[in-house]
C-alpha cells in the first residue's frame, strides 16, 4: 500500500530524511516512533502530499508522489495534533464542507454514519469552538474517514488529550483500523501505541533504524525495544 | 471523455463554491474579520476628514486617493485574517488534502475576500458621501471600485497565502502586496478621479483598460503559481 525508496528531504542545507526506505502492506497498522526532530512529521507530510520529496520515490495506494497527488489524496485520510476544523462552523457544517471538497455522493447519510461512529450525534449542531479538545480530535478523525480512505495517517493524535479523552480516542482508532484500512501513526505515547499497532518502526537520524512486531519483543516491550535501538544508534 | 471533463469542471466549481461558502458562513457567525475591516476603514476616513480642511473643489480631487487608501489598508487587514484563520488551526492543510486542483482553493478564497471587501466598501461609500458631501453613487465609479477590488483581492489572496507561512506575516503582507498592487491602485485612483471630476470618457478609458488587463494578468498568474506557493 505504501512504498518509499531512498527518500531524501532537505530544508535548505539541513537534510531531515536521509535515504529512507519504508513499506506498509494492506491493512497493516504501523507505528512510527522516534525522538523529536527525527523527521516523523516531515515524512507523514510527504506521504500526505503536503510536502515534496527532494529525492527518492514515494508510492501510496498505487500512485506516485508528487505526480499523482490528487489520486493519492482521494484515498488518504490525515489526522494531526491540530484538528483541521473550523471553530465557527458546527460539526455537521465542517463535515459537509469537507464532503463537498471530496464531492461525496449521499453526503447527508455518510455524515450521519460518521457522527454516530465518533459519538458526536447529539452535539452535531454545536459550534466546534464549544467542543472539548477530545471531542475536536474525535471530529478530526470523523473528517479524515468521511471519504472512506484506504490509508490513514495519524500524526501525534494524543497530543493535548487527558486520560479519558485518550481512552475514548483509542476506541475510535480501533474502530477505524478494524475496517481493514492501512494505518501509519506517529506517537510519543508508547504504551498506547504498543496496544494499537501491529508493527513498530523506529525513525532515527533520517532513516528507519529498526523495525519489529510484538512477537519480536519477546519478554520485553516496546519501551525496551525503543531504548535499545536508540542506544545502539548512539554507539555507532 | 467529454463527460469526464464536464464532471471534473463540475467538481472544480463545486470546490470553489464550498470554500467561499465556508468562509462566508464562518464570518457570518464570528464577524471577526468584517468588524475589524469596517472599524479600521471608518477610522481612516474620519481621520482624513478631520485632518484635511478642504474646499469643495479640492475635496473632489482628493476623494479618489482617500477612498483607495482606505480600501487598500482595510483590505490588508481582511486578507491577513482570512488566511491566518486557515493557518492557525491547520485548516490550510485540510484544504490542501482535498483531491481538487489547488487553484480551486485560491478562487474560493479570492471570492470570499472580494465579498468581504465589497461589503466594507458598501458601508464606507455612504458614510464618505455624507462626511465629504460628495456623490459617490455613480455607475462608472462603482464599476471602477469593483474592478479595482477584483485586482486587489486577486493579488492579495495569493500573497497572503505566501506571507501566512512566515513568522512576521502581519508585516510581511503589506510589504509584499503594496509594491505589486501599485499599478492597480494608480489605475483605480485615476479612473475614480476621472468619474468624480466628470472628465470625458476617453480620458478615463485607458485607466479602465489598464485595470481590466491587470485583473486578467494577476488572476492568471495566481491561478498558475498558487500550487507552488502553498506547498512546502
Amino acid at each position: 500500500m505504501i512504498k518509499v525508496h531512498k527518500l531524501v528531504k532537505r530544508f535548505g542545507l539541513k537534510t531531515v530524511l536521509k535515504g529512507m526506505d519504508f513499506s506498509v502492506d494492506d491493512g497493516e497498522f504501523v507505528a512510527l516512533i522516534g525522538p523529536n526532530g527525527a523527521g516523523k512529521t516531515t515524512f507523514l507530510r510527504i506521504l500526505a502530499s503536503l510536502a515534496r520529496p527532494s529525492m527518492g520515490s514515494v508510492n501510496v495506494a498505487g500512485f506516485n508522489l508528487p505526480k499523482e497527488a490528487a489520486d493519492v489524496r482521494r484515498r488518504l485520510g490525515v489526522v494531526s495534533h491540530q484538528p483541521l476544523l473550523y471553530a465557527d462552523l458546527t460539526a455537521t457544517e465542517n463535515l459537509k464542507f469537507y464532503g463537498g471538497m471530496y464531492n461525496l455522493p449521499n453526503l447527508s447519510t455518510r455524515i450521519d454514519e460518521v457522527l454516530e461512529m465518533i459519538g458526536l450525534t447529539k452535539r452535531r449542531n454545536d459550534l466546534v469552538r464549544t467542543y472539548s479538545r477530545g471531542m475536536q480530535q474525535r471530529l478530526a478523525i470523523g473528517r479524515a474517514v468521511l471519504h472512506d480512505p484506504n490509508v490513514i495517517l495519524f500524526d501525534e493524535p494524543y497530543t493535548g488529550l487527558d486520560q479519558d479523552a485518550s481512552a475514548m480516542l483509542d476506541d475510535v482508532l480501533r474502530t477505524v483500523a478494524a475496517r481493514g484500512r492501512t494505518v501509519v501513526m506517529t506517537s510519543h505515547d508508547l504504551a498506547r501505541t504498543e496496544d494499537l499497532a501491529t508493527r513498530f518502526d523506529v525513525l532515527s537520524r533520517g532513516k528507519i533504524a529498526a523495525s519489529a512486531t510484538k512477537q519480536d519483543f519477546g519478554s520485553g516491550n516496546l519501551l525496551t525495544f525503543y531504548k535499545n535501538v536508540l542506544e545502539e544508534g548512539k554507539k555507532q | 471523455m467529454i463527460e469526464n471533463k464536464e464532471k471534473r469542471s463540475g467538481n472544480y466549481i463545486r470546490a470553489i463554491g464550498a470554500v467561499a461558502w465556508k468562509d462566508l458562513a464562518a464570518e457570518l457567525r464570528s464577524k471577526e474579520l468584517l468588524s475589524a475591516m469596517l472599524v479600521f476603514a471608518l477610522l481612516v476616513i474620519f481621520i482624513f476628514n478631520f485632518s484635511l480642511e478642504l474646499d469643495a473643489k479640492t475635496r473632489t480631487s482628493v476623494t479618489s486617493g482617500v477612498l483607495w487608501a482606505t480600501f487598500a489598508f482595510a483590505g490588508t487587514l481582511g486578507l491577513n485574517r482570512s488566511m491566518a484563520i486557515e493557518k492557525d488551526r491547520g485548516c490550510l492543510d485540510g484544504l490542501l488534502l482535498a483531491p481538487v486542483d489547488r487553484s480551486a482553493i485560491y478562487f474560493g478564497k479570492a471570492i470570499s475576500n472580494l465579498a468581504f471587501m465589497l461589503i466594507v466598501e458598501a458601508v464606507v461609500l455612504p458614510v464618505y458621501s455624507i462626511l465629504y458631501n460628495t456623490n459617490l453613487f455613480q455607475p462608472g465609479l462603482l464599476l471602477v471600485i469593483l474592478l479595482g477590488s477584483i485586482g486587489y483581492t486577486a493579488v492579495g489572496t495569493l500573497l497572503s497565502a505566501m506571507s501566512v507561512q512566515t513568522r512576521t506575516r502581519d508585516v510581511m503582507l503589506p510589504i509584499l502586496l503594496f509594491p505589486i498592487i501599485l499599478p492597480v491602485i494608480i489605475a483605480a485612483v485615476r479612473a475614480s478621479g476621472g468619474y468624480l471630476q466628470n472628465l470625458p470618457f476617453d480620458q478615463i478609458l485607458p485607466w479602465l483598460n489598464l485595470l481590466i488587463v491587470y485583473d486578467v494578468i494577476f488572476t492568471a498568474i495566481a491561478f498558475m503559481v498558487f500550487d507552488y506557493v502553498v506547498e512546502e
